[in-house]
């Protein structure tokens, strides 16, 4: 029991003890929480035509093939075919950015980089604010700017869904200009609702996109899990008919 | 079936073998929880080669197809990514079976005469698991595989006089490039997995040889039966084998439920800086070995001052490669005439405690920026040092507190339920 107690102290203690570093979690400003839901699989579809449609153009998920998207997330080779292959016409390809490197890398400066993993090496929460805080920046070459990733390369690409955003900026107790909010200047075509809803829908497929064992890992974890606690049962019977002529 | 035993045993010692080491392998029955981990640690060996043996089928060792041919294995090769997992996990958790059956031995002297050198062989396992981990890690070529192996490498460019050239000689190259990969890939997947495995028989057959200590550290052998098996001993096979499988399968419960649910274990397993390629151009903010290293990591950045004529930096390859081979040391600077922490006194008892907290905060200290304050009010870097004094202090005055220390008297035999 003194043990016992001794190791939760000890197990306890560092989360009390140490405190978290002071930087924010998105950049310049902290990450807006986004519930990712892999059983959605309508939301998987709509983000997985937003992808194709948009991102896809400059950016590759190089390491995912589009008919295994297609069967993952319920859409026939068809409809694959028909709807969403644009830099190839077989189905079995993996999917490379419609742009050449080369050409993005003369108009953006860098070549976009590959998103396949974008979800795992930064986080849903980061993707989730990412798209939804490109700000008007006439100071920049591409004519945008980012609260989460300054001066990245890339320019707001949805901006006639979300409208134009623009930085609002006060002067902190030292007198440098911080950033205070974004806030919308024009209008888009969705509703704020709408607009984070589908990035929302995008954050989700590239989590899928990250990880497409994802969609199964769990549910075999709940049967091995199952299994072993069964086995567990008999092994524990088995040990105590053994050990009982042990005195 | 009897006949085709007896052909066997006229040829290959095979009932012997089966009774010296299962059958007739006496234990001493007073085993506890800490006694799972040798068998365990043996399970995932196994786990790791055979897991390892199906990785290699589809990994790719070249710097322009390794990154890509593990994303294809997490994607188009059929079970592939729970093999990935399985390795993945397996690696960390080898660690932590391996950790607890050394921390095991601290408890009840299991490094005392005459197990001295069954000790030695273990320490140079856990040396040549560190080896196989480190390499294992540059294969992924994530970005941190890169910058973990490129700083750990220039270590070597400390040494004098020798040092850059023999950094250049581990890497076949001036930076860690394809050459580095290959290099890593062979010893990764059979020189080192060789060396272990002919380690851990060994290990076994010194095991076998002097018997296993106990929770009470009283030798079974000295009171003997009638029929001359220790009293307080039991064959391994069945008690020990029947009761492996009890703690063989609640290991596999924690291990799955990390496999499946979390196997990057919030970036302690599974960095994400290493889902994007290396990237020679791009270091990653904090270049972080895998939690298994850190606490040496810490003692390595532990020292930042200038003395005795030598350099920060090597003083501080000097204190990590002594924090690692001063285990080698233990047998001879424990003193106490009890092996089991049950019958020492609070000395001893007090040395450990402070030894494992500074192990547990050298290693959360090594995952953070030196330059920081990670808890209360001091710079990492200062607790670090003051850890570091600490690990070293639990080792070198053992010879002075385990003397000093009041023992209790060590039962006959072993106590029981």
């Amino acid at each position: 029991m003194k043990k016992l107690l001794i190791l939760l102290v000890m197990a306890g203690l560092p989360a009390g003890a140490f405190a978290a570093g002071g930087h924010k979690s998105c950049g310049t400003i902290d990450c807006d929480p986004v519930k990712i839901d892999l059983r959605d699989q309508a939301s998987l579809q709509r983000g997985a035509r937003v992808f194709v449609n948009f991102c896809l153009s400059c950016h590759s998920a190089g390491y995912m093939r589009y008919n295994r998207m297609g069967q993952d997330l319920g859409i026939s080779e068809e409809l694959v075919k028909e709807n969403l292959l644009f830099a190839t016409d077989k189905a079995g390809d993996l999917m490379k950015a419609v742009m050449p490197a080369e050409d993005a890398k003369q108009a953006f400066g860098v070549v976009p980089p590959d998103l396949s993993l974008i979800a795992r090496s930064r986080k849903p929460a980061w993707v989730y604010t990412y798209m939804r805080s490109f700000y008007r920046d006439a100071k920049s070459p591409s004519g945008w700017n980012n609260t989460v990733f300054p001066h990245v390369a890339m320019p707001h690409v949805l901006y006639e869904w979300q409208g134009d955003q623009r930085a609002v900026f006060k002067k902190d107790e030292h007198g440098t200009e911080v950033l205070e909010r974004l806030e919308l200047e024009r209008a888009g075509s969705m509703s704020k609702e709408k607009y984070d809803e589908a990035m929302r829908d995008l954050t989700n497929f590239l989590v899928y996109l990250g990880e497409p064992a994802k969609l199964v890992r769990y549910e075999i974890g709940v049967y091995v899990l199952i299994f072993l606690a069964v086995f567990l049962v008999f092994a524990y019977l088995l040990k105590k008919e053994y050990w009982k002529d042990i005195h | 079936m009897q006949k085709l035993l007896t052909w066997i045993d006229d040829r290959f010692p095979l009932t012997k073998v089966w009774k010296e080491h299962l059958a007739e392998y006496y234990a001493p029955k007073n085993f506890n929880f800490w006694y799972y981990f040798g068998s365990l640690a043996l399970l995932v060996l196994v786990m790791q080669i055979a897991t390892g043996i199906f990785l290699t089928m589809h990994y790719k060792p070249d710097t322009g197809l390794a990154f890509a041919s593990v994303e294809y294995i997490m994607r188009d090769v059929d079970w592939g990514w729970l093999i990935r997992y399985m390795h993945s996990t397996g690696a960390s958790f080898f660690f932590i079976v391996v950790y607890l059956h050394m921390f095991r031995g601290l408890l009840y002297g299991s490094y005392r005469q005459p197990r001295e050198l069954l000790w030695l062989i273990g320490v140079v396992i856990f040396v040549a698991l560190m080896a196989e981990a480190f390499m294992g890690y540059l294969l992924p070529w994530g970005n941190m595989s890169y910058w973990g192996a490129q700083v750990i490498i220039s270590l070597f460019d400390a040494i004098p006089v020798i040092g850059p050239g023999l950094s250049e000689w581990i890497r076949g190259d001036f930076v860690v490039s394809d050459a580095t990969l290959n290099r890593f890939f062979a010893f990764h997947v059979i020189a080192i997995p060789l060396i272990l495995v002919a380690l851990v028989f060994v290990h076994i057959v010194a095991l076998h040889k002097v018997g296993s200590n106990n929770p009470d550290g009283v030798e079974i052998k000295k009171k003997k039966g009638a029929d001359g098996h220790p009293l307080d001993g039991i064959p391994f096979h069945p008690y020990y084998t029947v009761k492996d499988i009890v703690g063989v399968t609640v290991f596999l419960m924690i291990f799955a439920a990390v496999m499946f649910f979390a196997p990057e274990l919030w970036g302690w397993f599974l960095e994400p800086d290493n889902f994007v390629p290396a990237n020679i151009l791009q270091t990653p903010p904090e270049i972080v070995p895998l939690w298994y290293f850190t606490p040496f990591y810490s003692i390595l950045r532990a020292n930042v001052y200038n003395f005795l004529w030598i350099d920060a930096k090597i003083w501080g390859v000097i204190f990590m490669g002594l924090s690692i081979m001063v285990f080698f040391f233990l047998p001879w600077l424990d003193r106490s005439p009890a092996k089991s922490i049950r019958y020492r006194g609070w000395m001893y008892k007090t040395a450990l405690t402070i030894f494992v907290v500074s192990f547990i905060i050298l290693g959360y200290l090594g995952t953070k920026s030196p330059e920081i304050i990670s808890m209360f009010w001091f710079k990492n870097v200062y607790w670090v040092q003051a850890f570091t004094v600490l690990y070293f202090a639990f080792f070198f005055l053992m010879p002075i507190y385990t003397k000093l220390d009041k023992t209790k008297p060590v039962p006959e035999r072993v106590t029981w339920k």
